[in-house]
């Protein structure tokens, strides 16, 4: 979908199906350093000065909005966050209308929360800065996965024939699917686990992510697995049918001390946030010693900081 | 046109060798100097001048390095923006700096060490010391300490090898095409 597709070129970030491993690893050396950059004395940098970033969320979100802001702030930019509910949006006014709107004004970023798949790919031809997607429907949500990305890779080294396991609704997930790009294209071996419901058949991501291994089992999944990764599991899903019923989930499907016993020693424990404690994950899990939970989201600032300064360039 | 070699290895040494000294007098001894290389090649220029200081003054000097990527005000212009390097200062709250760069030309850079440094804290002094000053500066800086001053024109480059980086005998060359 994105026509930018050589990272000479590259003025928006809206998904990494198109990223290479060489990319990637450039993005997570910038990250290396934006991290740096948040333990300085001053944690600000002039890189961005003058520059305006406009965050649109259509969509409810707290870590991922308020990591945006503070990555453009700590890059010394101008933002401002404007929701669908603050907004004239609620007059009628269409996206494109308010992506017009948001140029006029000076806008020189668009970070885009959207509920439609494909949204922030309409906002390019509309708009003469950057785009960069953070969350579309279902469809990608990279500076989620970059984060991740740089977790992993900041705690595990080197990913190729690393055993991630993704366990929750990864049907519904931008998470898991942006994911599954980083991931198998650093050479990291990816299992998705979820009930039968919440995954779909398998040759639907194996037509896209052919080594990826599909599994019903999070018994068997976490057998020796570096990284256990559980998604939030929506409620409106068991409203849809889609579940018999939460405690049979947590029970087949939920992150406790007896799965992460059957991973590896040095299991990395992540979540994307924001969890329902007691049905994805138990709150000991969550907390405890393999969890890197918090440093997911003190990495999503740096990550997303690597993301803004690689766009600078240019915008 | 060929490169022309401007500097040998014993030139960029002797070079050096003198710079140190140079330091050393101006400040009255190495006692409150600490180094900072700036991203590449004043990385390894700054360790090498902190070894010669060490040895002739018998002290330790604190080495640290500085990437000015973030503080650059050509970001916008330069196309996609380039690789970061790492950013690592000793203490410099009361220490004599000297930033180390390999080429002085434009004074770009030494403008965007200078903001960066004080965003990490207050030397006494900061200084420069370079290995090549060819000139051409578009802003009010001039160096403390040269090697070697080479008159070049615009349309000339300057390139400086040297081993920690390029893995290659030291040197610095002239080149037609900027």
């Amino acid at each position: 979908m994105n026509s930018q597709s050589t990272p000479d070129r590259r003025r928006h970030i809206l998904d990494l199906d198109d990223w290479s491993a060489e990319e990637l690893r450039t993005v997570l050396t910038i990250g290396t350093q934006m991290k740096d950059v948040l333990a300085r004395p001053v944690k600000q940098v002039p890189t961005l000065r003058g520059k305006i970033v406009v965050n649109m969320f259509w969509e409810d979100s707290t870590r991922t909005r308020v990591s945006f802001e503070l990555a453009a702030k700590a890059l010394s930019a101008n933002v401002l966050t404007v929701g669908a509910k603050d907004t004239s949006v609620k007059k009628g006014e269409s996206l494109v209308d308010t992506v017009r709107t948001v140029q006029a004004l000076g806008a020189d970023y668009i970070v885009l929360r959207h509920p439609h798949s494909g949204a922030p790919y309409l906002v390019t031809q509309h708009f003469r800065g950057s785009v960069i997607n953070a969350g579309d429907g279902r469809h990608a949500h990279p500076s989620q996965a970059l984060l991740d990305l740089f977790t992993m890779h900041e705690q595990l080294g080197e990913l190729a024939d690393k055993k991630i396991v993704i366990v929750g609704d990864v049907l519904h997930s931008r998470v898991a699917r942006s994911n599954l790009w980083a991931l198998t294209t650093m050479g990291a071996k990816v299992t998705l686990c979820a009930p039968p419901t919440l995954i779909g058949p398998a040759s639907y991501w194996k037509a896209t992510w052919p080594n990826v291994t599909i599994s019903h089992n999070l018994d068997h999944a976490a057998e020796g697995a570096d990284v256990l990764m559980a998604l939030r599991l929506q409620h409106e899903r068991m409203e849809g049918g889609l579940l018999p019923s939460l405690r049979e989930y947590t029970r087949r499907f939920g992150l406790n001390a007896a799965r992460v016993a059957l991973a590896s020693p040095n299991v990395l424990v992540m979540h994307p946030g924001p969890m329902n404690e007691g049905v994805e994950i138990t709150p000991d899990v969550a907390t405890g010693p393999r969890s890197v939970i918090e440093t997911q989201v003190t990495n999503g600032v740096a990550m997303r900081m690597a993301m803004l300064y690689q766009l600078a360039g240019v915008n | 046109m060929s490169p022309k070699q401007l500097m040998s290895e014993d030139e960029i040494r002797r070079a050096l060798t003198r710079v140190a000294h140079e330091i050393v007098e101006r400040n009255d001894g190495a006692g409150k100097v600490s180094l900072v290389g700036i991203h590449r090649r004043g990385v390894p220029l700054a360790q090498r001048l902190a070894t010669i200081i060490g040895e002739s003054e018998n002290v330790t000097v604190p080495v640290g390095e500085l990437d000015i990527g973030l503080y650059r005000d050509d970001l916008h212009s330069r196309g996609p923006a380039p690789l970061l390097g790492r950013t690592l200062l000793p203490a410099i709250d009361g220490r004599i700096v000297v930033l180390v760069d390999d080429v002085f030309y434009t004074g770009r850079t030494i403008r965007a060490a200078l903001n960066e440094l004080s965003d990490w804290g207050r030397p006494i002094a900061i200084q420069l010391a370079v290995l090549v000053d060819r000139g051409h500066r578009e802003l009010p800086i001039r160096a403390d300490f040269v090697g070697k001053n080479i008159p070049t024109a615009l349309s000339e480059r300057v390139n400086v090898v040297l081993n920690e980086v390029d893995q290659a005998d030291d040197g610095v060359w002239i080149v037609q095409g900027a």
